[in-house]
């Protein structure tokens, strides 16, 4: 399974939207990487190279991530892992992640993934 | 211009200065962003120097790659992989020497320059530190290019910086958190550009 790596710079943020994903897809190997180690607001490189490395396997890894340095952050890991399948994935925060956390869940590929996440961007609500 | 032993010596200035301008920094942020800049600098470089011991064997390369790590790492915010990568690329761009000369600066500011556009998506204009730092370059590239003095391009450089922060006032921001205040921008100086600034008038004054 693709595992999934949830950038923000809000620890909570971060981990209510794998919560989210998770409560859709309880298998799906989707893990938080939100505020800096002392819990306050920020993205840490460290904090985005564990989560990485803990649901990291042959099949890949996407990173959805909120904005601005967080974006930032997770294409300086990308970059520090150049042997590594990884991708980010350019798609509302909560929306793509549940997308995702359901495809990954039924085996489906790290391209087919990202694909089906970047459509929730077009979805609408109303 | 400087060697490995002058360079540490500068970089520990300049983290001294980013120390003294926190609350400044921070307070431009307050207005136009998400108030962090003078605190995420000033951890950035707290992480910067406790390094500075490791770096004194090390050629000028080395050492600039190390401070690009070492900012990547604790800053948190948009200023840690803008600098971060800044840093890392000046000093791909030097390698492994343990002098620099002018030119040698002017390479690894230009590498620092086009490493920011890259990770930032930017470029000049945005009311980002690029407005503080191209207009440096080309003042000091001009300047040294015509006179071979380096003391003198760096002053130009500031000059040009400086006013690079003033123009940053009349525009609006269309990078960054900033951007989503739209017009309301206006009228406030970028910090990103501020503590670029800082960090050109650091060397000036340390040469």
């Amino acid at each position: 399974m693709v595992g999934i790596v949830i950038v923000s710079h809000s620890e909570k943020l971060a981990q209510g939207v794998a919560e989210l994903a998770g409560m859709m897809a309880s298998e799906a190997p989707v893990v938080a990487a939100g505020g800096l180690d002392d819990g306050t607001l920020g993205t840490s490189f460290e904090k985005i190279v564990k989560a990485v490395d803990s649901v990291y396997s042959d099949d890949g890894v996407i990173i959805l991530m909120d904005m601005g340095s967080a974006v930032m952050t997770a294409e300086m890991v990308i970059e520090s892992m150049p042997d590594r399948k990884i991708k980010m994935v350019d798609c509302p925060l909560v929306e793509g992640a549940v997308v995702a956390a359901i495809a990954s869940s039924s085996n489906e590929s790290m391209e087919d993934i990202i694909q089906a996440a970047q459509e929730s961007a077009s979805e609408k609500k109303l | 211009m400087t060697d490995s032993k002058k360079l540490i010596d500068i970089i520990q200035k300049i983290s001294t200065q980013i120390q003294m301008d926190k609350d400044f920094l921070t307070e431009l942020d307050n207005v136009i962003g998400d108030g962090d800049h003078g605190i995420n600098m000033a951890r950035g470089f707290k992480e910067v120097e406790k390094k500075l011991s490791d770096f004194s064997n090390k050629d000028i390369g080395s050492i600039l790659k190390a401070v690009g790590m070492a900012l990547v790492s604790p800053v948190g915010g948009a200023s840690g992989p803008l600098y971060g990568t800044a840093f890392m690329r000046a000093g791909a761009a030097i390698g492994a020497k343990n002098e620099m000369d002018g030119n040698d600066f002017l390479k690894a500011m230009d590498a620092a320059i086009e490493g920011i556009k890259m990770r930032g998506k930017s470029h000049e204009g945005e009311k980002t530190m690029l407005d503080a730092l191209i207009p440096a370059y080309n003042a000091m590239k001009k300047s040294y290019e015509e006179n071979n003095d380096f003391k003198a391009a760096i002053s130009k450089g500031v000059e040009a910086a400086e006013k690079g922060v003033e123009y940053t006032k009349t525009i609006i921001a269309t990078k960054g958190r900033a951007s989503y205040l739209g017009e309301r921008s206006i009228g406030h100086q970028d910090p990103g550009a501020t503590s670029s600034c800082l960090m050109l008038k650091v060397i000036q004054s340390s040469l």
